[in-house]
């Protein structure tokens, strides 16, 4: 009878234990994907995964932080080549390049999508955000995920203390250092103008707004074999500007890539340039009244500025040889749910990133979201400003992470005094110029 | 009497090492012979393309004028660490090895820096000495001195290895005063009813006795300013302005890890290593023989 017993209790286990397993939901295909986005942003993208695996039961996507985005990267080009890599990886945009170049290691995802039939139309997307990420038949390599764009960003008490209007904002760069002056003379601000990420506002932006070839072969979106074009008598102005500003106690560096983040929400200057994408913390942080409007621009140089670039990152899937296409199918699902248009609407109006999709922006126009929030439309309207031209699309430079510091590096011996602006110029061009030799060398061999 | 121990069976021994050896192997050997094998390759960042170009990274890397300001840097930057860690430390534990009330309490919170990780530690010092935000680099600026890290590599240097040395001093510390605690009291007694000073007794007596500790601890303090300091620089500098602060260590970090340039990276850990190797030598052969123990 015990026995009996017994064996009724094994046979209801071993019947059970599947069934179990099978509540717990393995019977969903698994989708690793690894990102690089920490504090809120982080959250946020652990919400958006969430999101999907609530709205259907075939897919699970397992949302892991890997650090920065270059832990991101690194850390999933190291899982390549030991042959387990994530499905799906975030890679910053200096890191298109690289990505693009690496051939049988990654799935193009218009390949993706017509192979797991899901159809997403590319002109959905922004043209800014699209461009970036297309290759030169405008097929989408990698998926749209947070893009930004630099703007800048106003303290309006102190312009008010300065005596400056709060409605009629700088749009030039001369307004800018008319406005700077006064903030100074006011001592409005223990600093006029600061400013984040210096390569990517002060070159790539600028070069994009003007109409001017930041590098050859369009900006290396023709070949691997594009030259810097920093000497240009462009650069020299701009260059020779910031360095005025510098003297005459207008401008702060505030150091490296967002070192200076802090400064312009603990009202430390009253003129910041920053990524579209800090606005949640300028909205947390800042105590005072302020606005984001879009990039300046030298008047005497263009008129009607172009489109500025889009900063942040976007989705690569990778490859492996034990890749099912079940598991394809799931990745290429999961980039149809985010480009959906209420998600995108979501991701946008929660994060500060720009939408994806025109269709995600014109929503949230008609709900007269921007009406609410002036300027957090800022980055799209510099973004979709112009039609795209070949200075203006972006930026497809090998070894692009290390010519952003040689730049950064050399402006700060500018900055410093040791060099004035053509040298500067003159030898981040030909340091960044080695960066992309050594890149077409390896890529090519 | 011959107290060494015979194994008979040949296998036994091999088996008690094995352990040893495979980590050994696994985690040291295996990479750092990766490292020699990269070295000598080029290839792009998944490994996809690799073609072997013999010397070609060295010689790049030693042409490059920004390599060779970089070991200037390391030299400042270890000489600069080991200096002020070993002597602050020293004077810290004369101090704390004196009958004193509460002597306990001051030593914990000597050793406790220590515990805190190269990352935090940094922050604090950016709370510190941030110039627009950190509490002393407010008050330098409103002092009139114009303290800026951030642009002006000298201060970025200073701050680096300030915020290393600190971070080291407690290690130091504990050693220093476990020195001096072993030197015997009669020696010093002696000296004293001689008539010597407690200034002419410590260069004197304590401090020759101390050299074999002050010995391990300049080996010791060299390989951290070496090769530990990376978590302090990244969250401080990240090696600027304009490569002020950058040593080998971190410079081997950014071209192999941001800028994936795997042969150089792979070039400079080599010769990284032949220094390690180059100094150990040097230091064991003629710097021992001079030691009094």
């Amino acid at each position: 009878m015990q026995r009996r017993t017994l064996m009724a209790g094994a046979a209801a286990l071993g019947l059970a234990a599947p069934a179990t397993i099978k509540a717990q939901g393995t019977g969903r295909t698994q989708i690793e994907f690894w990102y690089g986005l920490s504090g809120a942003l982080g959250e946020r993208v652990a919400e958006q995964v969430k999101r999907f695996n609530d709205s259907q039961q075939r897919f699970t996507v397992n949302a892991s932080f890997k650090g920065s985005y270059i832990d991101t990267m690194t850390g999933a080009i190291a899982a390549w080549r030991a042959g387990n890599p994530p499905h799906i990886a975030q890679v910053f945009e200096v890191g298109t390049a690289t990505m693009m170049a690496a051939g049988p290691a990654i799935r193009p995802v218009h390949q993706l999508l017509a192979e797991a039939g899901v159809e997403l139309d590319p002109k959905r997307y922004l043209a800014g955000v699209r461009g970036y990420y297309s290759d030169t038949q405008g097929r989408l390599i990698s998926m749209p995920h947070n893009s930004s764009s630099a703007i800048m960003w106003l303290n309006l008490d102190a312009f008010e203390k300065a005596g400056l209007s709060t409605t009629e904002l700088p749009r030039t760069w001369r307004q800018v250092r008319a406005a700077a002056e006064k903030i100074k003379a006011a001592n409005a601000a223990p600093s006029a103008i600061t400013g984040t990420w210096p390569t990517w506002i002060m070159f790539e932006q600028m070069a994009a707004m003007h109409d001017i070839p930041f590098a050859t072969r369009a900006n290396g979106f023709e070949g691997m074999n594009a030259e810097l074009q920093l000497t240009s008598s462009f650069f020299q102005k701009h260059t020779e500007f910031l360095l005025g500003l510098q003297k005459d106690g207008l401008f702060r560096y505030g150091g490296r890539d967002n070192a200076a983040d802090p400064l312009f929400p603990a009202g430390e200057a009253a003129i910041s340039f920053n990524s579209s994408g800090n606005r949640a913390r300028v909205e947390r942080e800042a105590r005072f009244k302020w606005i984001s409007v879009p990039l300046p621009y030298h008047d005497d140089v263009i008129q009607e500025p172009k489109n500025g670039v889009i900063g942040g990152a976007s989705l690569w899937v990778l490859s492996a040889r034990n890749r099912t296409p079940e598991e394809y199918r799931g990745v290429a699902e999961f980039f149809r749910f985010i480009s959906d248009v209420d998600q995108d609407l979501w991701w946008h109006k929660n994060t500060g990133y720009v939408p994806l999709t025109t269709a995600a922006y014109e929503k949230g126009r008609a709900e007269g979201y921007y009406q609410q929030n002036p300027g957090a439309d800022a980055a799209i309207r510099q973004l979709s400003r112009a039609e795209p031209t070949p200075n203006s699309q972006g930026f497809r430079l090998g070894g692009f992470v290390e010519i952003r510091n040689v730049i950064q590096e050399e402006l700060e011996k500018a900055l410093q005094g040791q060099q004035n602006a053509a040298q500067a110029l003159e030898n981040a061009n030909r340091r960044g110029n080695v960066v992309l030799r050594n890149f077409e060398r390896a890529n090519r061999a | 009497m011959d107290r060494k121990v015979v194994f008979k069976q040949r296998l036994l021994p091999y088996l008690l090492l094995a352990p040893q050896l495979l980590i050994t192997i696994v985690f040291f050997f295996w990479p750092a012979g990766q490292a020699v094998w990269f070295a000598f390759l080029r290839q792009d960042a998944f490994g996809i393309r690799t073609t072997f170009v013999g010397f070609e990274n060295f010689a790049e890397l030693l042409a490059d004028p920004l390599y060779l300001e970089t070991i200037r840097n390391t030299a400042v930057f270890c000489i600069g660490v080991t200096a002020i860690a070993l002597s602050v430390a020293l004077l810290l534990a004369v101090l704390a090895d004196r009958q004193i009330r509460g002597a306990g309490g001051y030593r914990i919170l000597l050793i406790w820096p220590y515990a805190i990780a190269p990352a935090v530690a940094a922050v604090l010092w950016i709370f510190l000495f941030h110039p627009q935000i950190g509490l002393i680099g407010r008050a330098l600026n409103g002092a009139g001195i114009a303290w800026d890290y951030k642009l002006n590599g000298d201060q970025a240097m200073l701050m680096v290895i300030l915020a290393s040395a600190w971070k080291q001093v407690s290690y130091n510390f504990i050693f220093f005063l476990a020195g001096l605690q072993s030197i015997p009291k009669s020696v010093l007694e002696a000296a004293a009813i001689d008539g010597a000073r407690s200034v002419r007794r410590f260069w004197t007596i304590t401090f020759p006795l101390l050299s074999p500790t002050t010995f391990f601890l300049l080996v010791v303090n060299l390989v951290y300013a070496f090769f530990d300091t990376f978590g302090v620089i990244d969250a401080l500098t990240k090696g600027g302005p304009a490569k002020a602060t950058e040593t080998l260590i971190y410079r081997a970090y950014v071209d192999g890890r941001v800028n994936l340039d795997l042969g150089m990276s792979s070039a400079q850990s080599v010769v990284l290593m032949l220094v390690v190797i180059l100094l150990t030598a040097i230091q064991f052969r003629f710097i021992e023989r001079r030691v009094h123990y």
